[in-house]
């Protein structure tokens, strides 16, 4: 136990000697780093959001909204279907998953439920087929039920919240954030960190408009103050940025979707100087707003965001270019950031934020201070104890757990974990853990000197006898954090992990590092009495 | 050679004297901690109730009064004030808001345009806004993450050590965790996330202490087979006690700055900290111990050579 081999000596101080040089570029400035090669200079610990400033949003995605969209395209496609089929029907209700057919004669039951299982998608499979209907159909007596299967509803929640994430990540590289992280967590939210944003208000409010845009036509017959809508209509409230009218009848039959634009861009109108946003469609978009253009010149065509009247102008001639205008009283931001939803496309369901943390950068830089501080002093005063009470040895265990600091940051820096204030707390903690290692060993070798054995021989007792005690204090400790680290969230989580690298270091540090400094010393100096 | 000793060499405190002294004043006051836990309740920060926190620094020193005033104005239920740290940092405290998860958002940005306008020049440094389905997501796990840490420790002591330590150190653990709870209740520090991670480390750090203990009566059942278990006990506790002062020094060294430095967020945890070394290094001598010899008055005293019944004990390569 106290002979160290060659090789074994020269690992060791290997291990010490590639951590600091793993730990080094977190202390350089920018500029000597810009001068290293980039392999090397960005193995760096990334700061935590509440150390460098920045905001934690945690998006949720509104599943019932998901589930009901779906539900009322199967009561339009029922309809048509059905009609097709001439299945005659008094009734098609939508329910929570499904929907509900009441048919004049029982007797086309299963007619009906043939049509209405043309309506299922097929979900699954590859291309040889093999996949299931997300559709279960029934019928009894004059009723014939189509519900949406629990497979297809998960299928639903996971593509919903796919195409959310893609949305997401453009709309906020359009606000030119540097280095957002945007994760999928659990089944149906969103993590979006953005370092450096102080006031995420402008992009909350991105993320927060489903931006789902519709071209419409207005009925003109009906009047809009009335309380009821004439059936195929929707009576719409106009956006702040309608001047004429506050409420609009519009038709329900979509004209032509905003997912056929290719493009948006903020811009003046020559002609009053007014905030606009300039669209193209696709070819698909293109051919249908020339078709309804032409065919409804002098008639008011609506431009609907989320069931929000933005205008609606009047068709002067038809526009068969592809491309449009949108006005409607915008300021320059409000034209921008329009013009990056529609550019970034719709989400397909509602946002919520439903968690939000945001540190100022001045709060971070304070927060670095005090945590560097807090753990200069940490270790200061432990050193001071240490040395009081085990002289050398104690001296030999305070370089240990310098190293241990420096080798747990060389973790950190190679995995590029990141830091966070209770980061900083478990090196803190860790401090204090580590030198347990050594106490139990001091004690033990000043125990075996006092009970008359030898200088090698009370240490190799010592180290013996302690190591076991040692691996089961620890191992304890690092069940723990395991714990904390699976069912903490954020920055709680850092905390585990620092703790656990800490503790895990040390048992390195703490026996083979310190045991190392100690033969030696004993080898070159040759006391006659241990110095514990 | 001058050497620091927390206590002299060769203690013999017989500390199993006051073994029922411990218990009972140890079971009185985690008694009186699950009182405190029902009534008054813990004072749950917002990570576990929902609510927004809000901390912002005003160019001169705040007042609070008006402030208070011009933040009750808004009706959102009650506004917690504190001053922290110095005059001009305060942290604003709401309640959960009625409605869904986004009211919090709404809520959280009227303060924020509130506080511009009725302090020009003050800097929002910090934001939290949580809603009540994810508060109550975060109560849960932090609750799981302690029970399992619970069983994960009588596994494993159990596993390293005779069932009786398990028992010794899991018993000690709940007394343990009832009275830092307590300690939350009566000095009405906020129950968070940072809470429970305090509650886990100091359950680390008291089973930590209690393994070590628990180490030297195992190795002294070894070589001493005749002496009865509570001399043996208190042996163990003598031997070890200069190292488990000295691990509870560093440990409570290298907490104390954050007690002091560790802001709004930390202070509190390091405050619950020094408290829970305290409590662990006592109850590794006056609760862990004495209900070792309890239950093992009869059992671990093997007649002979009982250790053969636990071979998976045996940790000496």
């Amino acid at each position: 136990m106290l002979y160290f081999p060659r090789w074994k000596i020269f690992l060791i101080v290997a291990i010490c000697v590639l951590g600091t040089i793993v730990t080094l570029p977190n202390f350089l400035s920018r500029e000597t780093l810009s001068a290293l090669p980039s392999w090397y200079a960005h193995n760096r610990i990334n700061l935590g959001l509440d150390l460098r400033g920045g905001s934690h949003l945690l998006l949720e995605v509104d599943m019932g909204a998901v589930i009901r969209d779906r539900v009322e395209g199967l009561v339009d496609s029922a309809r048509t279907q059905l009609r097709n089929d001439n299945v005659g029907y008094t009734a098609i209700n939508a329910g929570d998953r499904g929907i509900t057919v009441q048919l004049r004669d029982p007797a086309q039951a299963d007619t009906a439920v043939r049509a209405l299982r043309q309506l299922a998608n097929t979900i699954g499979g590859g291309p040889l087929g093999g996949g299931q209907p997300d559709l279960e159909v029934a019928s009894s007596g004059s009723t014939v039920t189509a519900t949406l299967s629990e497979i297809a509803l998960r299928e639903r929640a996971t593509q919903a919240v796919e195409q959310s994430i893609e949305i997401v990540r453009r709309r906020i590289d359009e606000t030119g954030v540097n280095e957002p992280t945007i994760a999928r967590q659990g089944s149906d939210r969103i993590l979006v960190q953005l370092p450096g944003v102080e006031d995420p208000d402008r992009v909350k409010r991105l993320l927060g408009t489903t931006a789902k845009m519709t071209f419409r036509l207005v009925d003109m017959n009906a009047d809009p103050t009335a309380g009821r809508a004439p059936p195929g209509t929707d009576i719409l409230p106009s956006a702040e940025g309608g001047r004429t009218q506050t409420a609009y009848v519009i038709r329900k039959k979509v004209e032509v979707d905003g997912a056929n634009l290719t493009n948006a861009t903020a811009g003046n109108n020559p002609q009053t100087g007014e905030w606009v946003v300039n669209f193209e469609f696709d070819s698909i978009g293109a051919r249908r707003f020339a078709d309804v253009t032409r065919a409804n010149v002098g008639r008011p065509f609506a431009i609907v965001l989320d069931n929000k009247v933005i205008s609606a102008p009047v068709i002067r001639e038809p526009i068969t270019g592809g491309r449009g205008q949108i006005s409607g009283n915008f300021t320059a931001a409000d034209a921008n950031d329009l013009a990056v939803l529609l550019r970034a496309g719709a989400l397909p369901a509602p946002l919520k934020v439903i968690e939000e943390r945001t540190v100022g950068p001045d709060l971070g830089a304070d927060s670095i201070r005090a945590g560097l501080m807090s753990v200069a002093i940490g270790f200061v005063l432990v050193c001071v104890y240490m040395v009081a009470a085990y002289g050398l040895f104690g001296a030999f265990a305070c370089l240990a757990l310098f190293i241990n600091i420096l080798l747990t940051m060389a973790a950190l820096s190679m995995l590029n974990a990141t830091l966070t204030l209770p980061g900083i707390a478990g090196i803190l903690l860790s401090l204090g853990l580590s030198v347990d290692a050594n106490i139990l060993i001091n004690e033990r070798i000043r125990e075996e000197a006092r009970k008359g054995r030898g200088v090698f021989g009370a240490m190799e007792a010592g180290f013996g006898r302690a190591y076991s005690t040692i691996i089961d204090s620890n191992l304890t400790t690092v069940i723990k954090m395991a714990l904390l680290f699976i069912f903490g969230t954020g920055a709680i989580k850092g905390f585990s992990v620092t703790i656990s690298f800490g503790i895990l270091i040390s048992l390195f540090t703490a026996t083979v590092l310190v045991r190392l400094m100690m033969v030696s010393w004993v080898r070159s100096a040759r006391p006659a009495a241990l110095p514990v | 050679m001058f050497r620091l000793r927390l206590v002299p060499d060769d203690t013999k405190i017989p500390f199993m004297r006051g073994r029922y002294a411990g218990l009972i004043v140890s079971a009185l006051l985690s008694l009186a901690s699950i009182v405190l836990f029902f009534h008054p309740g813990l004072n749950y920060g917002i990570d576990f109730r929902g609510g927004i926190v809000i901390e912002a620094r005003t160019p001169q020193a705040a007042d609070f009064a008006s402030l208070r005033h011009t933040l009750n104005q808004l009706d959102m239920g009650q506004v917690q004030l504190q001053e922290f740290g110095s005059p001009q940092d305060v942290l604003i405290r709401l309640e959960r808001q009625p409605g869904d998860d986004a009211a919090q958002q709404v809520a959280a940005d009227k303060v924020r345009s509130t506080l511009a306008t009725a302090i020009p020049g003050t800097t929002v440094r910090r934001v939290e806004a949580v809603g009540a389905s994810i508060s109550g997501e975060l109560f849960f796990n932090g609750m799981l993450a302690l029970g399992l840490a619970m069983v994960a420790m009588l596994v494993y002591i159990w596993f390293r050590f005779e069932w009786q330590f398990g028992a010794g150190a899991v018993a000690t653990l709940v007394l343990d965790v009832t009275k830092i709870v307590g300690f939350y209740a009566i000095t009405g520090m906020q129950f968070n996330l940072t809470a429970v991670a305090a509650i886990l480390t100091i359950m680390g750090y008291s089973v930590n202490d209690k393994v070590v203990v628990y180490d030297r009566m195992r190795e002294n059942l070894r070589i001493y087979k005749k002496m009865p278990l509570r001399e043996l006990i208190d042996r163990s506790i003598n031997e070890t006690l200069n190292r488990t002062l000295g691990t509870s020094m560093c440990t409570l060294l290298s907490i104390l700055p954050l007690a002091f430095f560790g802001g709004e967020a930390l202070q509190d945890f390091g405050i619950v900290l020094i408290f829970g070394i305290f409590l662990a290094t006592s109850s590794s001598i006056f609760i862990a111990a004495p209900i070792l010899l309890f239950l093992g008055e009869n059992r671990l005293r093997r007649n002979a050579p009982a250790d053969g019944a636990a071979p998976a004990a045996n940790p000496t390569p």
